[in-house]
């Protein structure tokens, strides 16, 4: 991957880069010794790796600021992180930057539970939040799979999604301030409750990935857990039926909690894998969670069964209890490391559809599969519409490295063709960066580019991530899986 | 004022690179809310207009931007959907001589109604658009998915932007099932501060309200109304849940789906404030809980109105509008995270007082350099948000 040319002149001030940071934090807040700097490396999209210059982790909003101001004085670069979990390298460092490791703002700041809101520090993880209000009945709702170790702040940075997006809305839909500094070391508050005062500043830094500035605060919004959930398990006879089946659920004015599907290949594999009992004989599986009200919730559940049968489904099967609840999900969560146990190597893609289109893109990639020699197994948010094709492959084969990554673009060029989009929830990153222009014209990317002109003319932060460097021919697209490689948080689940 | 007529984005384009400031216009109702626009030249888009893409299974509906929202919302009902923010009709308040807002008005305000507590602002629901900035370039911004995170979240930026940075020629807005049914619980006769501490509950609980309102009356009597929407057993259950949890109040009553419907309506239009003379309207918002110190403060001022919305967190403000609308007299009083915007008051005061909240400097220069990004040559709509120089 081609990271902008480091500026050999930035990286010949390292010493006097080292001194004003040493007056800023204190020695143990800067990592700038080669060994322990290559934690830095990389976040979780691991195949791609770069030593930064330095590490800084700063605990005040002070040392930020002054920390930002050096580094504007000296034309250092400057990539943000939070828990490092990124799939897309939104924290992929820079040979001439340092690595601003938000890790110790991990302070709960205010719980404020009558107006439903949190006032927290950007390195508080994602569960932390909902773990700290669960006992007064609260919970904070996107949950990116990675939720356990990935932090707030990096959420906001990247618009984090999750399983119950659907009902619940993605990061952006959930934030209701922020605190931010520029690069000049001004501290900013935007957005602080359901009105904006003047331009909606919050929507535009929400999903900025790192490039306008740093977050040093997020309020969030609360809400009351659901009573319940449960889920239904549905096999039908094709993807297609499948599919008729979501978009019949939601025409009927049922937006599920979570709906996800997989098709033949991912369910062969996970049920090898994890045995959740799934049925082998049907092409596709759909799990349907409903929450809320448990009168509701059996309610809806008669409703989806009965659209489940109208629509030709083989099997159907409804969660009596919380542990087989979990059970119908442990296949669907597993689904990415089960298909490393059949795959050496194996390539993540995040585009999003119209969901109508949903059978068509699933034939177009089988016969993508054929064209590149290459299997691929499918998992998929079918409510919103985001498909998560793993494309498997054997990097030590002479070829297939390339190969799946044509096939990776060619999905996402087929995805940006029915109406959708690059990227639902990982983010553009270094890897879908050079896709850009797949779904934006000059002009788009131009109007985009200016916005990060009017918070970093230089470019100093986060560089090489987001937009494309040059003109060129693909590259990107993929998050890869190698057990050649030793990848970041292998532990954690992803879906 | 000159009044250019465009009927497709091209003809937008063509008049943006004349380099004239343009007032933007699609329903026109709105012409008085905000700074008024410095400009000699009105741009009427309202003949961009239809829909050009509804698929209620994918919960997404494309449309030209000076398409009637009466229009958006009689082909949603159709297919048992609506737009969750609830969009209010302010003609009334704000004295248009006519109904007939358009779709990219709603989007350029920003203007959200009861349901913006729980399902989200306008915000939340624009997914993507077609539109023409001050370059006079034709551009496009997010998609026509829900979940879409390619690139910087423009939908959200340009939203409620008051048309000072780019002409919307196309939404593409995310739409949701209408509730099969609703109703409404009604305290009566609470004071401010208990009625905020009822919509606090209420909201905090498993009841899954989609509003909570407070409009006092005359000689202490007032309505605390609560709603509860969904399908019949669920609004049932959650009722039977919410009359439980406040059962310590006497005068509590059930209102049945077509009363609920019809007292909302008004609440979304602020009618019980709108169609008087010489007032002025503001919107206050602020953490619901410091609602009711705040309205104690209010009274400092003398005679007011005041409707309260979003549980709380929105006051709706009506006083004798006199030389200022009280505007330096009521930010004063304001706590510090609360904002007011002049919503209704003559031409005269709109434009000598800062209409929208004002923001520490460092913010407003952000703010400004954002715009100009769009709009270099202050072209579109100038001096709507902020004086233009």
């Amino acid at each position: 991957m081609r990271m902008p040319d480091p500026d050999e002149l930035v990286i010949g001030r390292k010493p006097e880069l080292v001194d004003g940071l040493r007056r800023i934090v204190h020695r143990e807040s800067l990592i700038v010794d080669d060994d322990s700097l290559a934690a830095y490396d990389c976040d979780a999209l691991s195949a791609y790796r770069q030593r930064p210059l330095a590490a800084v982790l700063p605990e005040t909003v002070e040392q930020v600021a002054a920390i930002l101001r050096l580094c504007r004085s000296l034309g250092v670069r400057v990539v943000p992180r939070g828990g490092g979990t990124s799939l897309s390298g939104g924290s992929m460092p820079v040979a001439d930057g340092i690595v601003l490791a938000m890790g110790r703002f991990n302070r709960i700041l205010e719980i404020d539970l009558a107006n439903r809101q949190a006032r927290v520090q950007p390195g508080v993880t994602n569960l932390a939040i909902s773990k700290a209000v669960d006992a007064e009945g609260f919970y904070y709702a996107p949950d990116p799979s990675s939720q356990i170790a990935c932090s707030i702040g990096g959420n906001v940075s990247e618009n984090a999604g999750g399983v119950h997006c659907l009902k619940y809305g993605m990061t952006s839909n959930n934030v209701l301030g922020l605190e931010f500094v520029t690069l000049e070391g001004e501290v900013i508050r935007f957005g602080g409750g359901y009105d904006q005062p003047g331009l909606d500043m919050m929507g535009l830094l929400v999903g900025s990935e790192g490039l306008l500035g740093v977050i040093t605060e997020v309020t969030v919004r609360l809400l009351p857990k659901p009573e319940t959930a449960r889920a239904a398990l549905i096999g039908f006879p094709s993807n297609r039926a499948a599919a008729d089946a979501v978009g019949a659920i939601i025409a009927a004015g049922i937006i599920p909690a979570g709906m996800e599907m997989m098709d033949k290949p991912a369910i062969k594999v996970t049920e090898d894998f994890v045995h959740a009992g799934y049925p082998l004989h049907v092409e596709a599986l759909v799990i349907v969670e409903l929450d809320g009200p448990p009168v509701e919730v059996d309610y809806l559940l008669a409703k989806v069964q009965e659209i489940a049968n109208r629509c030709g489904a083989l099997t159907c099967q409804v969660s009596e209890s919380e542990m087989q609840r979990l059970t119908f999900w442990a296949g669907r969560k597993a689904a990415f490391p089960a298909v490393g146990r059949i795959a050496r190597d194996y390539m993540t893609m995040d585009g999003t559809i119209p969901r109508g289109q949903l059978p068509d893109v699933l034939d177009h990639i089988a016969e993508l599969s054929k064209k590149h020699g290459l299997g691929v197994a499918n998992v998929f948010h079918a409510g919103d519409g985001n498909l998560h094709p793993l494309i498997l492959f054997d990097a030590s084969k002479q070829g297939e490295l390339e190969a799946a990554e044509a096939f990776g673009a060619d999905i996402l060029r087929k995805c940006v063709d029915v109406g959708g989009v690059l990227t639902g929830e990982h983010g553009v990153g270094i890897e879908k960066r050079d896709l850009m222009s797949e779904q934006f014209t000059e002009t788009d990317l131009a109007q985009q580019r200016r916005l990060k002109d009017v918070f970093d003319p230089v470019g100093l932060f986060n560089p090489g991530k987001v937009f494309p460097l040059l003109h060129r021919c693909v590259e990107g697209g993929k998050m890869i899986v190698s057990q050649g490689a030793n990848y970041a948080f292998a532990d954690l689940p992803r879906f | 004022m000159d009044v250019l007529q465009a009927d497709s984005e091209e003809a937008v384009a063509d008049i943006i690179k004349a380099g004239q400031p343009v007032e933007i216009k699609g329903g026109g109702t709105k012409l008085q809310l905000g700074r008024p626009v410095q400009a000699t030249r009105r741009l009427d888009i309202s003949a961009i207009s239809g829909i050009s893409l509804y698929e209620p299974a994918e919960l997404i509906m494309t449309v030209k931007a000076g398409t009637p929202l009466g229009q958006v919302e009689a082909a949603l009902a159709e297919q048992g959907q609506q737009l969750a923010f609830e969009p209010p009709d302010l003609s009334a308040l704000l004295g248009s001589a006519h109904a007939g807002q358009t779709i990219g008005g709603v989007v350029a305000t920003n203007l959200a109604g009861p349901r913006r507590v729980t399902a989200g602002a306008v915000r939340d629901h624009v997914l993507g658009m077609r539109a023409v900035n001050g370059r006079g370039e034709i551009f496009r911004a997010g998609g026509r998915v829900v979940k879409n995170v390619t690139g910087y979240d423009l939908c959200k930026l340009l939203t409620g932007s008051f048309g000072t940075m780019a002409v919307f020629t196309e939404l593409t807005l995310k739409v949701l099932p209408a509730p099969e049914t609703e109703e409404t619980v009604a305290l009566s006769n609470l004071d401010p501060r208990e009625a905020v501490t009822v919509m606090c509950q209420g909201l905090g609980s498993s009841a899954g309200l989609s509003g909570a309102a407070y409009v006092p009356g005359k000689d202490g009597q007032s309505l605390t109304c609560l709603r509860l929407e969904g399908f019949g057993p669920s609004v049932e259950a959650r009722r039977q849940r919410l009359t439980a949890l406040l059962s310590g109040h006497a005068e509590m009553s059930v209102w049945p789906s077509h009363t609920s419907k019809a007292w909302w309506r008004e609440l979304r239009d602020v009618s019980p404030l709108a169609g008087r003379e010489g007032r002025a309207v503001w919107k206050i918002s602020l953490p619901a809980t410091q609602a009711p110190t705040l309205l104690q403060k209010l009274k400092s001022l003398g005679e007011h109105e005041v409707v309260l919305d979003w549980g709380g967190a929105l006051i709706w403000l009506s006083l004798p509008c006199g030389e200022d609308a009280r505007a330096g007299a009521l930010r004063a009083l304001l706590p510090p995270d609360a904002y007011a915007m002049l919503m209704v008051a003559p031409a005269e005061v709109r434009a000598r007082q800062p209409v929208f909240q004002p923001r520490p400097a460092a913010q407003m220069a952000i703010e400004d350099k954002v715009r100009q990004s769009f709009d270099p040559d202050r072209l579109l709509n100038p001096g709507r948000m902020v004086p233009a120089v």
